[in-house]
């Protein structure tokens, strides 16, 4: 293969991983939005949480650490997380969404701006705001296998996100299709009323679906911080997550990991190529400019069934 | 005959509900009762009150006043998840599918509340769950038969023309097994031909399964046909109650029809 190729093909693997990251981010998104009609401001912040928890149950100097003087397994630590997650969205559902079950989508969104807030707050009171170094065990460096046979440089740790963002992926889908749980949550996204007239209640729904988005931020937050440590920049990546909604579709599945895919690839595409001509950082403003040209032409997204005003 | 059915004979009585919405008295101290293995129609002009009053059996609006008794047991209100999980299931006046599922999928989630609850294995769709999941599937297959939907099961319903549509959520409730059956207008908007079906199916129902059926119904030809006793609501109040001959004749039913003295 001739280098500029090779080039290519570097980037847009590195494109990949962004992506793969935004596709995480925004799927939590599209899960809470398809089921409560709720636009969750608080995704990125809790990409965030999870991951400070994480951290702290596992790392030499973190929480558990100063306070009992062990820590966890990764595996152990992994598991506690999730129960974390699953007590925090028990929490939301309990504190927050409870109350404000028939109010207006403005409100219930308001109501997930102060949730940024919040677990903001408590994630930087009971953890501290110092950058974390996540190491799960994930192989760091050069993929040897790419590198000798096709002679492209990966990093090991963008494959090990890509394959676990597609395992989550299928999982969910199966999970979503095949069993009770996953009709009910489509049934709760479709139709409320109707739903409740079969029985299913739309509380535990509510804290399932908050819980698996929990779980997904959880996986995105391990990968960040894997890679570039745990530090409150990444409850940023949710700014990221809006333009790859609005390419994908607030409903779709698929539309937000094909979105998530297409503007991490594009943007570094274009930082590349397109960077020297503009004096560059197009990194920054690329999605939200391919966001704009969407709203315009395409403003359900490629996937959407719907505009986004809903409920 | 299910056990839990009192002696008397009466599945559901209401007892003086009234609700409002602000100042709309949408039901005005209204009492009846549903006896067990009877079609009960409720009619009445438009706004009456009838579909308020499925709504408030089944757990959607909750009473200012008055109480429910289901199966021998009296509360003050109902509460959807309650109601389902003990064997009332509903259709809409206004459809209300789960338009993206399939019919199959539509169907199978009428049995939400007779699935068993294992989370974990649910989530990994495994072992035991798989299993109990394929013989839900295997009902819902029957009441594709019985309502001759078999062409159709695998269409979103979305796409289906209004006939039909109707007619999976009748299947989606029967999917439930349900002990009481409320139908809100399931003819409305239909051509005689679809209407005759929904008839038949209704009676079927009625008599092979000995489901009970509250039935709202604008077809006076119907209700006579097929109802067993009649009650009768206008303006949020009972006018009248008894067998359809009984109702026929009576003068505040007529007049009521005719749109007679109201002030
Ligand atoms: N959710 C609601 N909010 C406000 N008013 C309602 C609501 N549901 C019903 N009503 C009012 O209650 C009255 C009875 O309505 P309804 O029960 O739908 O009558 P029917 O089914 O007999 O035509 C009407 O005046 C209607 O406007
Ligand atoms: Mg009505």
């Amino acid at each position: 293969m001739g280098g500029e190729v090779i080039f290519f093909l570097e980037i847009v693997i590195s494109g990949v991983m962004a992506g793969v990251m935004y596709a995480l981010v925004a799927l939590g998104f599209v899960l809470i939005f398809k089921a409560s009609g709720i636009f969750n401001f608080a995704q990125g912040v809790m990409c965030l949480f999870a991951a400070l928890a994480l951290y702290d149950f596992m790392a030499p100097g973190g929480w558990v650490d100063r306070w009992f003087g062990f820590t966890f397994p990764v595996w152990m630590a992994i598991v506690l997380t999730i129960g974390v997650m699953v007590v925090v969205a028990w929490l939301i559902e309990r504190l927050v969404l409870q109350h404000l079950v028939k109010q207006e989508p403005i409100i219930l969104f308001m109501a997930t701006l102060g949730l940024a807030y919040v677990l903001e707050g408590v994630g930087d009171i009971l953890f501290g705001s110092d950058v974390k170094p996540l190491d799960i065990g994930i192989p760091q460096g050069a993929s040897d296998w790419a590198l000798d046979n096709y002679g492209i440089y990966v990093e090991k740790l963008e494959l090990v996100a890509a394959i676990t963002g597609a395992v989550l992926v299928t999982i969910l889908g199966i999970f979503f299709h095949r069993t009770r749980i996953g009709r009910a949550l489509r049934a709760v996204a479709d139709d409320h009323q109707a739903a409740l007239s079969v029985g299913i209640s739309l509380r535990t729904i509510w804290v399932i679906v908050w819980s698996v988005s929990g779980i997904v931020a959880l996986v995105a937050g391990i990968m960040w911080g894997s890679k570039s440590g745990v530090q409150f920049s990444l409850s940023l990546i949710a700014l990221k997550a809006l333009p790859v909604l609005i390419l994908g579709g607030f409903t779709s599945v698929p539309g937000a990991i094909v979105g998530g895919l297409i503007i991490g690839v594009g943007e570094k595409l274009a930082e590349v190529y397109l960077g020297p001509f503009v004096g560059g950082a197009i990194e920054n403003w690329f999605a939200y400019m391919l966001a704009l040209v969407f709203l315009l032409f395409r403003p359900q997204g490629l996937f959407g069934e719907r505009i986004i005003e809903r409920v | 005959m299910n056990p839990e059915r009192p002696p008397n004979g009466v599945l559901l009585e209401v007892h003086n509900i009234s609700l409002a919405f602000g100042g709309v008295k949408a039901i005005e101290d209204v009492s009846f009762d549903i006896r067990d293995g009877e079609i009960r129609a409720i009619i009445g002009p438009n706004g009456a009150g009838k579909s308020s009053m499925l709504n408030v059996i089944n757990g959607f609006y909750h009473p200012q006043q008055g109480s429910i008794t289901y199966k021998g047991e009296t509360r003050s209100q109902m509460k959807p998840h309650h109601a389902a999980s003990r064997g009332i299931a509903r259709t809409f006046q206004n459809i209300a599918l789960f338009k993206g599922m399939s019919t199959l999928d539509n169907i199978m989630t009428g049995r939400n509340t007779l699935m068993k609850k294992n989370v974990i294995w649910q989530a990994l769709y495994y072992g035991p769950a798989r299993n109990e999941e394929l013989k839900h599937r295997e009902f819902a297959e029957h009441i594709i038969d019985f309502l001759e939907i078999q062409a159709i099961r695998k269409t979103p319903v979305g796409r289906l023309p209004y006939g039909m549509q109707k007619r999976v959520e009748l299947g989606r409730a029967l999917a439930a097994e349900p002990d009481l059956l409320l139908l809100d207008e399931p003819m409305a908007g239909m051509n005689v031909e679809e209407k005759e079906d929904m008839c038949r199916f209704v009676l079927d129902v009625n008599e092979e399964f000995a489901t009970t059926i509250a039935l709202i119904e604008h077809d006076m030809g119907v209700v006579m046909d097929i109802s067993d006793r009649v009650v009768v609501l206008d303006y949020g109040k009972k006018i009248a109650d008894g067998t359809p001959d009984e109702v026929r004749g009576n003068q505040g039913v007529i007049d009521a029809y005719l749109g007679v003295s109201h002030e």
